[in-house]
């Protein structure tokens, strides 16, 4: 089964035609994840060649080799009405962010997946609440998108990191600490990894990550990924005490992060006393969370409970 | 970006907001004309240090003066003072206001519901964030619908859950302005005063714009401009080499150097060279890319960091390819002179490849682990040993 994503999804890109969209729609592709549109108003009607693209990736069932054309239609509502697309990948700039989240929203789109980094706050405040309105679940912004090994890959995530499909569950503030430890647990696999992102307000939290694994059949265990900033994973370990029952094992980056400095990611601030990684630690620990002090050592405790 | 007093004045002043008259001055000379510019010499004026964090006026960085001279003479004590490690290199100087009473009001971001609240407190003028720790019932916070802003309504909700006094809604609505024109992501004002005539005038405030939308936000220059040399910390000057050259970089007190690629895995190496009893000197995340550029540009940066006695390139290959990095690091070592230990940890898509690249091309002070937690290791003892 997985999360949120799984081997029926049909996922159109807004922004394909644009060279962070060609590339990853290109690697999405060679991973076997069935992308059935483009959008973009100004190439309506034109069709993309992917060569090479359908492949050897984490479906070994795609289509086998060779190209694959996508077609580029002009809204997001014609790519819904003409493929049946149930998810969206948005790549475009930071300016335009807010209009294709909206456009998605009015569309009916059940997922939207939001790469973009550098979104202003007050647009992400507004889409979020209008999609949320419409009943549009929306992952991101400044994220890498989220992956079912062996189903599909909605995103930047690189699915040859761990390409089999197993029984972890992970939920990350962050793509490159989602891809260390999907690579230290690959002999392992897992069944879906979302990359919430790091900006202030995003579409899903750790805690909706949390509720869906918990329900999964096929998610065993949980790695759950934060950083400091904001009390996304004080609010987490809460939820882990009186809704998992699922064995959790947590990270958090940032122990030595100053206060008042913005560390990388637009949400990743510790202000005043508030924010701190040992504040989330302790939270999670007192909810029955292991928490490692390294990647490597996360990842060890994974395998401990496992064994 | 955090804006100083007298910056979060202009934005107030220019949406409607009363302030006090003020004017700002970078010498004790300047202090005095503005003084008898706002007329110290009839009602006296305020000195007030112009620095990016809170508690100046225990430090004593506010102080009233009875004349123009005088408050040349306050300004001349303040200019130079240290808050909190930040310098005062600018004064704003204000003409005092009779206050009746202080209140609290402020828009801040709320993460967890994803949408801006309205905190509004009759006890201003003090830390809010005490005064709710101590009487929670009387802070009041009221969330505001995205898709409808502060209306008329919402706004006699926010005046009257705040206890705030008549004519509050009208501010409430100017301040809630400031927020969405500028693209700000905290607009406070303590204290709001009402005043012995009975206006309502911001005589202190705080506002912090959203960098992501500096796009949209021309005007921001000139406010960046502004704050070039104005109340900043130590350690500043490789800040802003490192914003020349678009890096993401942030100086912290260790001896370290610390480059990766990835905010949350850049933060985990600082807390793994922690762990492993040194302490690093920087976060500089060189992010996908890492070409050769960029790893020199990186490199240069760390290494002109006095206190840098190691450093630690931690690289993942997510999408980005290990053997780019190398080349990266190759290239950049043809670039700039290595001065210090530098050990390299290349890990993930094609790690095997970069690895070879660099052992191709042996350099005498570069060493390689195959692990974050052994490269992090390898760095702190580099660093520890050449410190003693």
């Amino acid at each position: 089964m997985a999360i949120f994503l799984d081997k029926g999804s049909k996922i159109i890109v807004q922004g394909m035609t644009g060279s962070e969209g060609m590339k990853h729609t290109r690697r999405m592709l060679a991973s076997g994840t069935d992308i059935v549109g483009g959008v973009n108003p100004r190439k309506a009607g034109t069709t993309v060649e992917f060569e090479g693209a359908a492949g050897t990736g984490v479906a070994a069932g795609g289509a086998g080799g060779g190209a694959r054309s996508v077609p580029v239609f002009g809204t997001v509502a014609e790519a819904r009405e003409a493929t049946g697309a149930d998810v969206s990948v948005v790549f475009v700039p930071p300016a335009f962010a807010k209009a294709a989240v909206v456009e998605a929203a009015d569309a009916g789109a059940p997922l939207v997946v939001v790469i973009t980094e550098g979104i202003p706050v007050h647009d992400a405040v507004a889409f979020r609440a209008y999609a949320q309105q419409r009943g549009t679940r929306i992952i991101g912004p400044n994220c890498p998108g989220l992956i079912s090994p062996g189903l599909s890959n909605a995103g930047i995530i690189p699915a040859d990191i761990a390409p089999e499909p197993g029984r972890i569950g992970l939920v990350s503030k962050s793509g490159t600490l989602t891809y260390q430890l999907m690579y230290e647990l690959r002999d392992i696999g897992f069944s879906s990894c979302v990359g919430i992102g790091g900006d202030p307000v995003i579409g899903t939290t750790h805690i909706d990550c949390l509720a869906a694994f918990e329900k999964d059949p096929e998610t065993d265990l949980i790695v759950m990924i934060g950083e400091i900033g904001g009390d996304a994973e004080e609010r987490a370990a809460e939820f882990v005490r009186e809704h998992v029952t699922k064995p959790v094992v947590g990270y958090v980056a940032g122990f030595t992060a100053p206060e008042g400095k913005t560390m990388g990611h637009a949400g990743a601030i510790v202000s005043g006393s508030s924010g701190t990684a040992r504040a989330k630690k302790e939270a999670l620990e007192a909810a029955g969370v292991q928490v490692g002090e390294t990647p490597t050592e996360t990842a060890r405790l994974v395998l401990d409970r496992l064994a | 970006m955090d804006l100083f007093e007298h910056q979060a004045r202009e934005l107030f002043e220019r949406h409607g907001v009363l302030v006090p008259e003020a004017h700002v001055a970078r010498t004790g000379g300047e202090a005095r004309e503005a003084a008898v510019r706002l007329g110290a010499d009839e009602h006296g004026v305020v000195v007030k240090a112009q620095v990016k964090t809170g508690g100046r006026g225990k430090a004593g960085g506010v102080k009233r003066a009875a004349d123009a001279a005088s408050a040349e003479l306050t300004a001349r004590q303040i200019l130079g003072m240290d808050v909190k490690g930040h310098t005062v290199h600018t004064v704003m100087l204000a003409r005092p206001v009779a206050v009746e009473q202080e209140y609290y009001v402020s828009f801040v971001l709320d993460r967890a519901q994803g949408q801006f609240v309205a905190i509004a407190s009759a006890e201003g003028g003090m830390d809010i964030e005490e005064v709710a720790a101590a009487r929670p019932e009387a802070v009041a916070r009221v969330p505001v619908d995205p898709a409808d802003g502060v209306t008329e309504e919402k706004a006699a909700e926010i005046a009257a859950a705040g206890s705030l006094p008549e004519g509050a809604a009208p501010v409430l609505r100017k301040l809630w302005q400031v927020l969405c024109s500028e693209d700000a992501l905290l607009v406070e004002v303590n204290p709001l005063v009402r005043t012995a005539g009975g206006e309502l005038v911001a005589l202190d405030g705080k506002v912090t714009l959203d960098d992501n939308a500096r796009f949209r936000q021309a005007r921001w220059g000139e406010e960046r401009e502004q704050d070039e040399g104005g109340g900043q910390s130590d350690g500043d000057a490789l800040e802003a080499l490192a914003a020349e050259k678009g890096l993401n970089y942030v100086k912290l007190d260790g001896e370290v150097g610390v480059i990766g690629n990835g905010a949350g895995l850049v933060m985990s190496t600082l807390d793994v060279v922690a762990k492993c009893g040194a302490k690093p000197a920087d976060f500089l995340d060189i992010g996908g890319g890492a070409s050769a550029q960029v790893m020199a540009d990186g490199l240069s940066v760390v290494l002109g960091d006095p206190s840098v006695r190691s450093v630690l390139v931690n690289v993942f290959g997510g999408i980005t390819a290990c053997d780019a990095v190398a080349d990266g690091i190759t290239q950049a070592l043809a670039r700039i002179r290595l001065t210090k230990p530098l050990v390299v940890r290349l890990d993930g898509n094609n790690a095997a490849r970069g690895r070879e690249i660099l052992d191709a091309d042996p350099h005498p002070l570069l060493e390689q682990r195959s692990t974050m937690d052994g490269a992090a290791e390898r760095a702190a003892e580099l660093a520890t040993a050449t410190a003693a």
